[in-house]
């Protein structure tokens, strides 16, 4: 069944391109971004518009290959390839890069893409030690900020900063309400629809369109989940999909999967619950933005101890009966992960378990459904 | 009542026609048409168990074909099947090693032969009946000369995982004068490090049953047993292990609607 307000979403989306050129046009600045680890309050905080330029399709990768090495993880290699070919009107229209040191591949590759933009990379800590990698992510925020206001031409006072949570806070919350809905059983939505929402959201220019809209999609869902609609058959099973960052283009899996009869329920990936955390609104802004943003549970981190729990507590609440774990090839660290977090599913929570490995190509699609339909019949 | 099992896989069909007992089994080349292959294989099969097609109460298909099969009643994949299979000729397995033409595939199985746990290789030919394919093209000699000729050899370190790379490593040591016996060996001993990688995954508990085409060599079985330090059990007919998962799945689903009606 349709959304009617999903599709007016759409029809927004459409515009927003339009959008966001008038914007830059009438003389507001565009700001990049790249990773969850970099704070778009403070974009924000500045006056500009925030949008993800994250790479999430094919389509740029080929023309990447003639810079970056063939095996590294296409989420960088696309992220490049649009920069290089021209050909994402966001990259185009930014007036200024936000990166962080999020693993090698990225850092490397913010090294060439500094070409093509004013850029500022972030210092990512490796952990998330209060004592020492806190106090340091701290001062890379206010450098990041001088750079902003340098760059900008703008003036980020406290007050602004604190809009700006509270903003974004609203954002998240509700992303929240929006995921939280899968928990229902049945779920009244798809996880291709619920991936669809998460991420045209972060294209709006105007944040409290995109907003609105979102909110008008939240209202008809839970009026659907009252009325006890399915998204999916009543048996299919209820999975939760970890791992790599997932988005419009690069959602190979989540298609495969639901293709297969699966119900993708649950997204501990980044667009997903590792975002919808609440930044505190009460004390210093600097130090509540660190705080929260520094404790995203990505395989980065070392020791992630975070993600662990983070599983434990949505395989719970989201009734999941299976476990996917999505890994980009050359990912290393996620790559690595993927052992430790088999353990802990099938350990402490006795579910089936299934790593994929892939690009974001579609090469592999056969092979992916075999594995992914006798996952789904593992589980009955 | 009667159900029947067919598998589509990349270089060989095959079916298997089941009461509780196999009365007929039938393997041919896939070919480049899978759906007309799985046709005639399953036609065969009938033949093969004088069975008529009318007395088929269910039809289960299976193998990366299944998808162009009109005439089957449900399709399951071959990991499934293949665990079921095995299961059912070995009773006390817990642990399926499966090399077909393009898959590697190592699954644990419950005492009822379902799956609990599976791995299998990522979509390159490293390991795989494809791999072997290849290199018996190089050295001119048929799978099973190739097996025969590995036994009698002292294995030299192949280190390509990659079928392309290995081919140009074989060239190379051809063209050194290695012996062609520790060639082959090698390249036998490389697909059971291949298995050992993935067998990490999921560990191989016993017993160990071992199943599709390249368990149809003795010599195969002999040296990737001995590289895993386990014994393997295998079947008369390696080959059919998917199919008659298939079959004893399509009989279940036979009983299951008679049950209903």
């Amino acid at each position: 069944m349709t959304l009617a307000a999903l599709e007016k979403m759409k029809a927004l989306s459409e515009r927003n391109v339009l959008e966001i050129n008038k914007a830059h046009d009438a003389g507001r600045k565009v700001v990049g971004h790249y990773c969850l680890y970099s704070p778009s309050e403070l974009a924000l905080a500045a006056g500009a518009i925030p949008v993800p330029l994250c790479g999430t399709r094919n389509d740029p990768i080929p023309a990447a290959e003639e810079v970056l090495p063939r095996n590294l993880c296409p989420l960088i290699k696309s992220s490049f390839g649009f920069a290089a070919t021209d050909t994402c009107p966001y990259f185009a229209v930014s007036d200024f890069l936000v990166g962080d040191t999020t693993c090698d591949g990225k850092k490397k590759m913010f090294e060439l893409l500094s070409a093509y933009k004013p850029m500022h990379v972030l210092q990512l800590p490796q952990n998330q030690d209060p004592e020492t990698a806190l106090p340091f992510w701290e001062n890379e925020l206010y450098r990041l900020k001088d750079r902003l206001e340098a760059e900008l031409g703008a003036v980020i006072t406290e007050a602004d900063i604190r809009r700006a949570i509270k903003l974004m806070n609203r954002e998240r919350m509700l992303l929240k309400r929006l995921m939280d809905l899968a928990k229902n059983q049945p779920s009244p939505i798809s996880g291709m629809d619920l991936l669809q929402i998460k991420f045209k959201l972060g294209f709006f220019p105007d944040k409290e369109q995109g907003l609105a809209v979102v909110e008008e999609i939240v209202e008809e869902l839970e009026e659907l989940a009252r009325a006890g609609h399915a998204a999916h058959p009543a048996d299919a099973p209820r999975i939760l999909l970890t791992g790599v960052p997932v988005g419009l283009g690069s959602d190979k899996a989540v298609r495969l999967i639901e293709d297969s009869g699966g119900a993708v329920v649950c997204f501990e990936s980044c667009g997903g619950y590792k975002k919808i955390y609440q930044v505190d609104e009460e004390g210093d802004p600097m130090k509540a933005l660190a705080a929260q943003y520094l404790s995203t549970p990505c395989s980065v981190m070392s020791p992630n101890t975070g993600r662990f729990e983070l599983l434990t507590r949505l395989i719970d609440e989201f009734s999941v009966q299976g476990v996917v774990d999505l890994t980009w090839q050359a990912c290393h660290t996620y790559n690595v992960e993927s052992y430790s977090i088999k353990k802990h599913v099938k350990e402490r929570h006795g579910l089936p378990f299934l790593q994929i490995e892939t690009d974001y190509s579609d090469s592999d699609a056969e092979q992916l459904k075999v594995r992914i339909e006798a996952f789904l019949e593992m589980i009955g | 009542m009667i159900a029947a099992g067919v598998d589509v896989g990349s270089v060989a069909a095959k079916a298997v026609i089941f009461d509780g007992e196999i009365l007929g089994g039938a393997v041919i080349p896939t070919g480049w048409d899978p759906k007309r292959a799985g046709e005639e294989v399953f036609r065969l099969a009938l033949a093969e168990a004088g069975v008529d097609r009318q007395a088929v109460a269910r039809v289960v298909g299976t193998g990366y074909g299944r998808i162009r099969l009109p005439f089957i009643d449900k399709r399951i994949t071959e990991i499934s099947c293949h665990a079921k299979g095995a299961a059912h000729l070995f009773p006390s397995c817990r642990t399926v090693i499966d090399i077909g033409g393009q898959d590697l595939k190592v699954v644990s199985v419950d005492a009822d032969g379902s799956v609990t746990d599976f791995v299998m290789n990522d979509k390159c030919a490293a390991g795989t009946g494809r791999f072997l394919q290849v290199m018996a093209g190089v050295l001119d000699m048929s799978l099973l000369e190739l097996g025969e000729a590995a036994l009698a050899g002292e294995p030299v370190q192949i280190n390509s995982m990659c079928t392309v790379f290995a081919e140009t490593e074989i060239i190379g040591l051809l063209a050194q004068g290695t012996d062609k016996a520790a060639i082959c060996a090698g390249i036998i001993r490389s697909i059971a490090r291949r298995v050992r990688s993935l067998s990490g995954r999921v560990p191989l508990r016993p017993e160990c049953a071992f199943t599709g085409g390249l368990a149809l060599s003795p010599a195969v079985c002999a040296i990737i047993s001995q590289e895993l330090g386990v014994p393997f059990q295998v079947s008369d007919a390696p080959q059919l292990t998917g199919a008659l998962g298939a079959a004893i799945l399509a009989h279940g689903l036979a009983g299951s609607a008679k049950e209903r009606a």
